[in-house]
């Protein structure tokens, strides 16, 4: 049965190829807490791809946030103008916004700007030797080009989390002020009554989280792209398709956990 | 093009010595058994059919790579049992000249040259660095380029960059990884001597990958003769190319042909 003995080979070598990747990504992560705390710590570089993380998607944030609470303000009005509760209208998009779109639309944008670009950088730096160059030269490549990066989107992510949940609120006050006059500082003061600080400090978390997702994907994908140019494509297409799948899941699981621990 | 090699090699001193390597990919050997001295001052130039190891031999010596069995001393050092830092504390002293040059495409030439020097030397000041790059741009003919990016620079330039940068750190080793590959018989010629001017003024001892004959013959003081994944023959280039081996015959015989 030649057939057969070729598939169980074919199944048990794509079993093992499984299995091998997900100790090399662990190996990859666990590398990332013992790097992060050693000098030296390359802060200008930090620095840097903070500044290329937050200008890479800060237009992007910007608009999408802004339609995002237009949208939503406009579509959850008539449900509410049903029951005469227009005036709750701030503290639902408040809650809607702060605590789950903020953080996760400026997590999905992150990860389709950041996470390929992070992952066809370092996947052309692989496949042309740059990685190695850095290595004979002495220069620690994880540390330079990952620790960095990683660093760079944990600090980033949530800055820009909050930045959209502003500019969310902003475009649903507009969209209220269309309809009805009230000043930006009530809607503003009635969005955050309903926002504890176990919300917010939940949503930070989860931003975070979701920041040192895309940037230990993105790098990771790069620092292990293979078969040249096609390579480095593929790296930035799996960056992203995995960094948005990891947070989706982490999505699932940080809203449980906030829950159990809003319950004790 | 004949260039004469009047260098001092002290035929005592081995900085690098390799015993018995042996390295695999899955089921594919590559090196089976290779035994190979490099004293201090000379350029042996490895020649051989590509895809049977030579990379694969100074990547080894370089650390990129583990061998499988066997002992690689570099600077009576053996290689794959160092720790990280001690490693870094070896590479310092081997510049390795890629095939591809391997230049940092997202930064100029002045950057290129200054980013193993910063990193590895702290404290220095903007002068010294400058200083440095500028001298060894002088050294390989560039001073010129040093604002363009590598994007900006011929095939011929981006090697000579590419070995600007390991000469920033002042290496006692160089290990080149086919140097004249891609290149036009012009710009050939011009790496070739500069190889033998880095062996002359900076007092290196290299290895140099290569499967041009004439930039074995120009540059090795010593040929070695890689096949099946070891070597058929180490000498000088006559003794090597009298040599009555099938192979070698073979080698030569095409190349000439060609």
């Amino acid at each position: 049965m030649p057939g057969y003995s070729v598939k169980k080979y074919v199944f048990s070598k794509g079993l093992d190829e499984y299995f091998t990747g997900v100790q090399k990504a662990y190996g990859f992560t666990a590398l990332f807490f013992k790097e992060v705390f050693k000098r030296p710590f390359h802060l200008r570089e930090v620095i840097n791809q903070c500044f290329e993380v937050g200008i890479r998607s800060l237009a992007l944030i910007s608009l999408t946030g802004f339609i995002v609470g237009i949208v939503f303000t406009k579509q959850s009005r008539p449900s509410l103008e049903e029951f005469g509760a227009t005036s709750w209208l701030p503290s639902l998009i408040g809650i809607a916004i702060i605590k789950a779109l903020g953080p996760l639309i400026t997590a999905l944008i992150c990860a389709g700007k950041v996470g390929s670009s992070i992952g066809a950088e370092l996947g052309s730096m692989k496949v042309t030797e740059q990685i190695e160059a850095m290595e004979v030269s002495a220069i620690n490549p994880y540390k330079y080009l990952v620790v960095t990066r990683v660093v760079a989107t944990t600090i980033t992510v949530p800055l820009l989390a909050l930045y959209c949940s502003f500019v969310g609120l902003y475009g649903s006050y507009l969209n209220v002020h269309s309809e009805e006059t009230s000043s930006i500082f009530s809607f503003y003061q009635n969005a955050f009554s309903t926002i504890t600080f176990t919300d917010l400090f939940t949503s930070v978390t989860k931003s975070v989280i979701y920041g040192f997702t895309i940037g230990i994907v993105g790098t990771y994908k790069g620092f292990h792209a293979t078969q040249g140019t096609r390579g480095v494509g593929k790296a930035a297409n799996q960056a992203v398709v995995l960094a948005m799948f990891l947070i989706f899941i982490e999505e699932v699981i940080i809203v449980q956990v906030a829950n159990w621990i809003r319950y004790f | 093009m004949e260039v004469e090699k009047q260098h001092i090699i002290n035929q005592d001193e081995s900085v690098i010595s390799i015993k018995g390597l042996y390295k695999s990919f899955n089921d594919l050997e590559v090196l089976k058994g290779v035994d190979f001295n490099l004293f201090k001052g000379e350029n042996v130039a490895v020649l051989g059919k590509s895809g049977i190891g030579k990379s694969v031999l100074i990547k080894i010596i370089a650390g990129l790579l583990n061998p499988d069995r066997g002992e690689v001393f570099v600077l009576n050092k053996q290689v794959d049992k160092l720790d990280r830092k001690e490693l870094d504390e070896l590479r310092l002293q081997i510049g390795f000249s890629f095939q591809n040059s391997a230049l940092y495409d997202s930064m100029n030439v002045y950057h290129n040259l200054s980013f193993p020097l910063t990193m590895n030397v702290r404290n220095l000041s903007k002068k010294a660095v400058d200083k440095a790059v500028e001298e060894v741009l002088e050294a390989v003919g560039l001073k010129e380029k040093i604002k363009q990016m590598p994007s900006e620079l011929s095939g011929g330039q981006r090697k000579r960059i590419g070995i600007a940068r390991t000469l920033i750190l002042k290496p006692r080793i160089m290990l080149y990884d086919e140097p004249t590959s891609g290149l036009d018989p012009i710009t050939s010629a011009e790496i070739i001597e500069l190889i033998n001017e880095v062996q002359q003024k900076y007092n290196t001892s290299s290895v140099i990958i290569t499967h041009d004959l004439t930039c074995a013959k120009n540059t090795g003081n010593r040929i070695a003769m890689m096949s099946d994944g070891r070597f058929l023959k180490i000498g000088n280039f006559e003794e090597v190319f009298n040599s009555e081996d099938e192979q070698i015959k073979g080698f030569f015989n095409y190349n000439f042909i060609q």
